[in-house]
């Protein structure tokens, strides 16, 4: 048994606690927009939030992630409609094709913009070249990410001039 | 649109919910024993595709095509709902199921029994296109750039057509006008002279009633509203909040999680297996011996990985436990030698004399060019929930080819096809491994022996170490030059021919060609990979014309066009990349440009790469492609195929290699089977030609030209020629700089 808070929610589920985050995630939380791809931190397919920074829950123990804030795709987005500004700009560039690494895509690019609000080119190949997208849309992620991050900095001097 | 009327005809009704369908049907063909053979197995009467309009006026177009990526239930619907003249913003598609009334097979045989009637749009790629479906028994299936192709220009376009036709007729009756008084647009009906308008879903209920045109008039291009416009997918806002669901998310009451490890070398067998090994671990419920491999079911899928990884299993090698990589290309270049050296060569394609053209020459160049075995890799690991209960077999899984997977399932447990049930669900890719049954028929059988549903998930390391592989090959050339530098003379031999046919073929006027193989199989399993055949004749084609062009001593971009000058689609593609590049402009000293063209599926593309040679490690800069594909129904989408099928190639050409020791894959996973990442990634620019003619494929073409276009930069910059791939496997210096 191990206690979770996973999207703000706080989770009793009834597994061993060294099992590795993204199969309590998947098996046990219901959770299955976090993806499986290889099982040994080389694809980023699984990449969550822990505290707000990314990490590969194929790797980590669902015991590493106790007492902390678990986000993943299903959580990332503002409210219970609202997407996250990466999230629609993945809609307006059209990014993704089969789809299956644009959950971890999408929380690395989440984290990278939080951290980073105006990445360079190489900022981006830094974040990002842990996720591989084999359907090859990394065009497509490195324009996403930069419509994000103007939509977020217009987002921000919105708030400075209401406020 | 030639006698097409005579083996299809339209059909119509009202379902439930007062929601009216329509859709075409194809007769089976009774001309000829081929007919018969052909048709055996089919019903009077097939409906391909069906229109739905509901009493909202929701237009549904019902898609028997699987969306792994490549945008096909966008295109289509949008084929349909533009010949409709429907509203596009209240255009919905539904997936077909797995029955065998959606398969588009039928239009296969519908047509190749119908011997020579055929749409006139369809007649001059009719014997690549509807053989090469018939062939491969494509059940449903999604592969070979076909979709457009077959079901789009055919049924979809048709239904659309024919059911828009009715739908005025029913107006014209309800208002008492002449039909030509009628105009259609925006999902509405109008009649201008008397201001009267109505949703088409008022008139449907009538013009179910009527018997459908079988010749409805199609659009000519310019008068296109949605095709060749860039609506939004429909499959991209499920693909970012974590909703879409893969097979690998199916779950259901009570299920189980399993995971298999099958014999390491192809064909081998289980030996022994040591179940009380494993038995006491936590959640482990069942060790279950597959004949070529083992299975754990457990309550997790962590829980089934740990126990299987612990399970003490004894494999054979069938007898191919010495096989190594060297091998295999030793057996290869030693069957080529005999088979050449006693003349039994097979040809693959010839004309004039080659060897006479050779002896004449002033010039002959000499290659052999080598690829190796390649996985699929897909995101998605292969995985199939299976559950057996009440007399049938429930499937969730991403498959390309559906009805086949239910029949090979069937066949495995002792079922009816009819008894299997399956469900689509989004692919995490494709490239051609999900046409391969292997691991749905696993899962059937795990599940056959228990009262529960078992999700199956290979790991990575299976996924990798099981594929059906594209094959290894060597290509050997003798080119000849006339005094000019001109390209008078091609001989090419190689080992192992699949598919499609016209891989080897060059566009080039080179009048004396001889295209000859040899066969010599091997354990490896062989399987489809994205553009098949093409993905390793378009390396050593265009690499070899480029040798040439430097025997020559000319510009590979000038030689090409001069042998292009006959081919004036190829050489509109050649020229508009090559221009958009900038061809000829100077580049850094460390950097080399390369151009390659190869038309597949019905598309021409055309490459230019830019490289840049850093410590000895090339990175793909920039890549500018041409392509045209005849008509590109959804222009942003070709141009996505084209960045995937880069992207795809690119990979291959840098990293890809699956070598075989000790009889089995040497590769596991990621680390050792490398994949184009993030910071080595180009940027693509991709123009489009509406060149007309056949309507051309998008998810494949994109992949051959990118290989030679990349190891021709390579070449260009380092003075280097890559005649083996992966290019890792080489080291780079560049040019003496004079």
């Amino acid at each position: 048994m191990i206690t979770l808070s996973i999207n703000g929610e706080s989770r009793d589920l009834d597994v061993d606690a060294s099992t590795p985050l993204l199969w309590v995630l998947r098996d046990y939380a219901g959770l299955t927009g976090t993806k499986f791809g290889c099982g040994i931190a080389q694809c980023g397919a699984c990449t969550v939030h822990i505290d707000g920074r990314p990490v590969r829950a194929c790797v980590i123990p669902a015991s590493a992630a106790a007492g902390r804030a678990v986000t993943t795709i299903e959580g990332i987005g503002s409210g219970r409609v609202g997407l996250h500004p990466v999230q629609q700009a993945w809609i307006d560039e059209q990014v993704p094709q089969c789809g299956y690494c644009h959950s971890g895509q999408i929380m690395a690019a989440a984290a990278l913009l939080a951290s980073t609000p105006a990445p360079t080119d190489a900022d981006i190949d830094a974040a990002m070249a842990g996720i591989v997208c084999r359907c090859g849309t990394y065009p497509r992620i490195r324009k996403g990410i930069k419509r994000a991050a103007a939509a977020m900095a217009d987002a921000r001097a919105a708030e400075i001039g209401d406020g | 649109m030639g006698k097409w009327s005579r083996r299809a005809f339209i059909t119509s009704g009202i379902a439930a919910g007062g929601v009216v369908v329509f859709g075409v049907a194809i007769r089976r063909g009774d001309r000829s024993d081929k007919a018969r053979e052909l048709v055996a197995s089919g019903d009077d009467s097939l409906f391909d595709v069906w229109l739905k309009i509901a009493p909202d006026n929701t237009v549904t177009a019902i898609i028997p095509h699987a969306d792994m990526g490549q945008g096909v239930h966008t295109a289509l619907a949008m084929m349909l709902a533009d010949e409709l003249d429907a509203d596009w913003s209240r255009v919905r598609f539904e997936e077909a199921p797995a029955h065998k009334e959606f398969a588009n097979y039928a239009l296969a045989r519908g047509y190749t029994t119908a011997g020579m009637d055929f749409p006139a749009w369809l007649i001059d790629s009719v014997d690549g296109l509807f053989f090469r479906a018939t062939q491969m028994m494509g059940l449903q299936i999604t592969g070979g750039s076909l979709s457009v192709r077959t079901t789009g220009q055919v049924a979809m376009r048709v239904t659309g057509a024919a059911t828009r036709a009715v739908l005025l007729e029913a107006a014209a009756a309800e208002w008492q006008v002449p039909v030509a008084e009628l105009t259609a647009a925006s999902s509405m009906i109008r009649h201008e002279a008397s201001g009267r308008e109505a949703p088409f879903a008022h008139f449907a209920p009538a013009a179910a009633a009527l018997p459908m045109p079988d010749k409805p008039a199609l659009k000519t291009p310019d008068a296109f509203r949605i095709m060749g416009t860039s609506p939004a997918r429909f499959d991209v806002p499920p693909k970012v909040d974590g909703s879409a669901k893969f097979g690998i998310d199916a779950a259901l009451p009570d299920m189980k999680h399993a995971t298999v490890r099958a014999a390491p070398v192809f064909s081998g067998r289980v030996l022994s297996v040591d179940e009380s090994s494993v038995q006491a671990m936590p959640g482990v419920r069942k060790v279950v011996n597959l004949g070529d491999a083992v299975a754990v079911i457990a309550d997790g899928y962590w829980q089934a990985k740990k126990a299987l990884d612990k399970l003490a299993v004894e494999f054979s090698d069938g007898g191919n436990g010495a096989a190594t990589q060297d091998g295999i290309f030793e057996r290869f270049a030693a069957e080529m030698d005999r088979s050449a050296a006693a003349g039994r060569v097979q040809d693959d394609f010839v004309s004039g004399n080659a060897a006479a053209a050779l002896a004449a020459a002033a010039q002959v160049i000499e290659a052999e060019y080598r690829v190796p075995f390649l996985a699929h890799a897909t995101m998605e690991p292969m995985n199939c929930t299976a559950w057996v209960h009440d007399g049938r077999c429930e499937l969730w899984l991403g498959t390309q080819n559906p009805l086949g997977f239910a029949q090979q399932v069937a066949k495995a447990i002792g079922m009816e096809p009819s008894q299997v049930l399956l469900h689509n669900q989004y692919l995490g890719g494709g490239f051609g491994r999900r046409a391969f049954d292997d691991f749905a028929v696993q899962a059937a059988r795990l599940a056959a022996d228990v009262p529960y549903p078992v999700k199956l998930i290979w790991s990575r390391e299976e996924d990798m170490r099981h594929d059906h592989y594209r094959q290894a090959s060597i290509s050997r050339f003798r080119g000849g030059l006339d005094a000019s530098g001109r390209a008078v003379a091609w001989q090419n031999h190689y080992v192992n021919k699949h598919d499609p046919e016209e891989a080897p073929h060059i566009p080039y006027a080179i009048a004396d060609q001889a295209i000859v193989f040899s066969e010599s199989e091997t354990h490896v399993p062989w399987g489809f990979w994205r553009s098949v055949d093409h993905s390793l004749h378009a390396f050593f084609t265009e690499s070899f014309i480029d040798e040439l062009a430097v025997a020559a001593g000319r510009d590979p971009y000038e030689y090409r066009r001069e042998l292009l000058a006959g081919a004036p689609r190829f050489l509109a593609v050649l020229e508009l990349a090559a221009n958009r590049a900038g061809w000829g402009e100077p580049l850094a000293d460390n950097m080399g440009r390369g151009i390659a063209i190869h038309r597949s599926f019905g598309t021409i593309v055309a490459q230019v790469v830019d490289v840049e040679i850093v410590a000895g490690k090339p990175r793909a800069r920039r890549v500018v492609c041409a392509v045209d594909a005849g008509f590109a129904v959804h222009p942003d989408n070709l141009a996505a195929q084209m960045e995937s099928g880069i992207a795809y190639g690119l990979t291959a050409a840098l990293y890809g290699e699956i070598s075989i020791s000790g009889g089995a894959v040497a590769q596991s996973n990621f680390h050792d089977y490398r994949m184009l990442r993030m910071d080595e990634a180009p940027d693509v620019e991709t123009y489009i030609i509406d060149g007309g003619g056949s309507t051309g494929g998008a998810g494949e073409p994109g992949t051959p030209p990118i290989a030679p276009a990349f190891t021709n930069a390579i070449f260009d910059a380092t003075g280097i020629r890559i005649r083996e791939l992966p290019v890792s496997k080489h080291e780079l210096r560049l040019k003496d700089v004079a």
